[in-house]
């Protein structure tokens, strides 16, 4: 028998999978791979305003994160400097800030590693039901606006002049990294997240023949990281969020050790 | 008319890009930018596709016009698989079909299926433009269409050019460099570097002294790639009616 833990934790990683792949999928499209440690790594100020607040809901991580976005998006505006250097300023400044709200609220001693590296086997089943709908709401969003963001992808003027909406396509799929990386701070935590994003992805890229097969290769590969990571976790009493990130390692590795003609 | 600038003007960081250009495009009439590097041609060419907004002047283009556009060089990773198809369906409201028959009009329909990655320049430039071609558009808009596609592949790009726009009378507004092809299928001919300095048809540009001052040397060139010819040149650059008689004109 697999105990109801191990169930709602395998349930809860496969949900952030599915979600995490297709969207960071678009991340190395993009070359915006630090975009998104930039968002979580602001996840944690998130987190720090939430203890502040005195609440734990994944909405005040969310809108810190979008915060953050709409901040980056403005300071792009200038060109002065490159996006860059802009995610390296934010995404230190961002975690030093969560860090200090954090330590500045002396009646808890948070275990800041639990922020970090998430608590995948500790997820209840009323957070199951908020991971579920984020799941559903970033791929539903990602189906909206997947051509025009795989053509802003391309060619950004080539898009715009043949009337894609550049800004607004632009929001929604940060708005929607906002929203994966809030859901999944419980689950593998902000330094994690990323990883569930990228690795996945660009083991698909080894096997995928479109982008859209890569989406989807990148939702199987993720969520087999996870029952991975699980069992590895289980076995042999490893933390679970690092076990999941590893075995999406040992998956991409294996990929690139295919030979040729298994792969593009 | 399609597509009208009235002295547009921009300037960055203190340096004068555009001055005062003024040039339109009429339906059924393909206008060429011609002028050295960093004269401003892609810079007004994307003030035309409102890319990018003048400091001074004004940009008409008339109302629920559609335009193809053929961006000069595009860098698509090798993260991304994308086939030469997937790229043509990126275009809003493009169906397979329509995709199928622009790749035939451009005869790349061999490379349908390859990614985009792996394809050649020549290849590359012909898949852009059958981009620029799809939802049949009222004006075309091409920054150096034919670079890196060899010359056979040249004239035959340029014929389609001037093919489509006598079937669909739809306005063609490019850039290029190859002043020998341009010549003979354009009908205005605008000569830019800031500003505009002259224009009009290809066998009165090529007389003109600021024309000359510009691409004086490249004159020699022209004479060796056209070979049917309704004028040649005097020994001033002057046009002189008539075919070419064999002599040389040059010494």
């Amino acid at each position: 028998m697999i105990d109801d833990f191990i169930l709602t934790a395998l349930l809860a990683g496969i949900l952030v999978a599915m979600a995490a792949g297709p969207l960071g999928c678009f991340l190395i499209w993009r070359r915006m791979a630090y975009f998104g440690d930039t968002i979580s790594h602001s996840a944690l100020m998130g987190v720090g305003l939430g203890i502040a607040f005195g609440t734990a809901s994944p909405w005040v991580i969310m809108v810190t994160c979008a915060f953050v976005s709409g901040l980056l998006l403005l300071l792009q505006k200038g060109g002065k400097f490159s996006t860059d250097t802009l995610l390296g300023i934010l995404a230190h400044s961002t975690l030093s800030i969560g860090l200090i709200i954090i330590a500045l609220q002396e009646s808890l001693r948070q275990d800041m590693m639990h922020f970090l590296i998430g608590d995948i086997l500790a997820i209840d089943l009323h957070s199951i039901i908020g991971i579920g709908l984020m799941t559903l709401v970033a791929l539903g969003g990602l189906v909206y606006i997947w051509k025009p963001l795989l053509s802003i992808t391309v060619h950004e003027d080539l898009a715009r002049v043949e009337g894609v909406n550049v800004l607004k396509t632009k929001i929604i799929y940060m708005l929607l990294i906002a929203l994966l990386v809030a859901f999944a701070m419980k689950v593998v935590g902000a330094l994690l997240i990323t990883s569930l994003m990228i690795i996945p992805a660009a083991a698909a890229r080894m096997i995928a023949r479109s982008p859209v097969q890569m989406a989807l290769c990148s939702m199987g590969l993720g969520s087999l990281s996870v029952v991975m990571g699980i069992m590895m976790s289980n076995l042999w009493d490893l933390p679970a969020g690092p076990a999941i990130v590893l075995s999406a390692l040992i998956l991409f590795l294996t990929g690139r050790g295919l030979p040729n003609r298994f792969r593009i | 008319m399609l597509i009208d600038l009235e002295k547009v003007s921009l300037s960055l960081s203190g340096h004068t890009i555009l001055e005062e250009v003024s040039f339109s495009v009429n339906r059924g009439e393909i206008v060429t930018l011609i002028g050295p590097n960093g004269a401003g041609k892609s810079t007004v060419m994307k003030i035309a596709l409102g890319l990018l907004k003048p400091d001074r002047g004004r940009v008409h283009r008339a109302g629920g016009i559609s335009i193809g556009y053929m961006p000069q060089k595009i860098m698509i990773e090798d993260i991304l698989p994308l086939s030469v198809r997937d790229f043509l369906t990126l275009r809003p409201g493009t169906t397979r079909s329509q995709a199928d028959d622009v790749m035939a009009l451009v005869k790349i329909t061999h490379v349908a299926a390859s990614p985009v990655q792996r394809i050649s320049g020549g290849e590359m430039q012909r898949v852009l433009m059958a981009r620029a071609l799809l939802g049949n558009p009222d004006l075309i808009v091409l920054d150096e269409p034919v670079q890196g596609v060899n010359i056979g592949g040249q004239e035959e790009l340029y014929q389609l050019i001037g093919r489509l726009r006598d079937e669909r009378n739809c306005g063609v507004l490019m850039i290029s460099h190859d002043l020998h092809m341009v010549m003979a299928g354009t009908d205005r001919v605008i000569c830019l570097n800031r500003h505009v300095c002259c224009s009009g048809k290809p066998e009165n540009i090529t007389a003109h002294p600021e024309y000359q001052a510009l691409f004086g040397r490249e004159i020699d060139a022209i004479a060796l790639y056209t070979h049917h010819h309704d004028h040649h040149h005097d020994h001033h650059g002057n046009v002189v009616s008539g075919e070419y008689d064999g002599e040389c004109d040059h010494d």
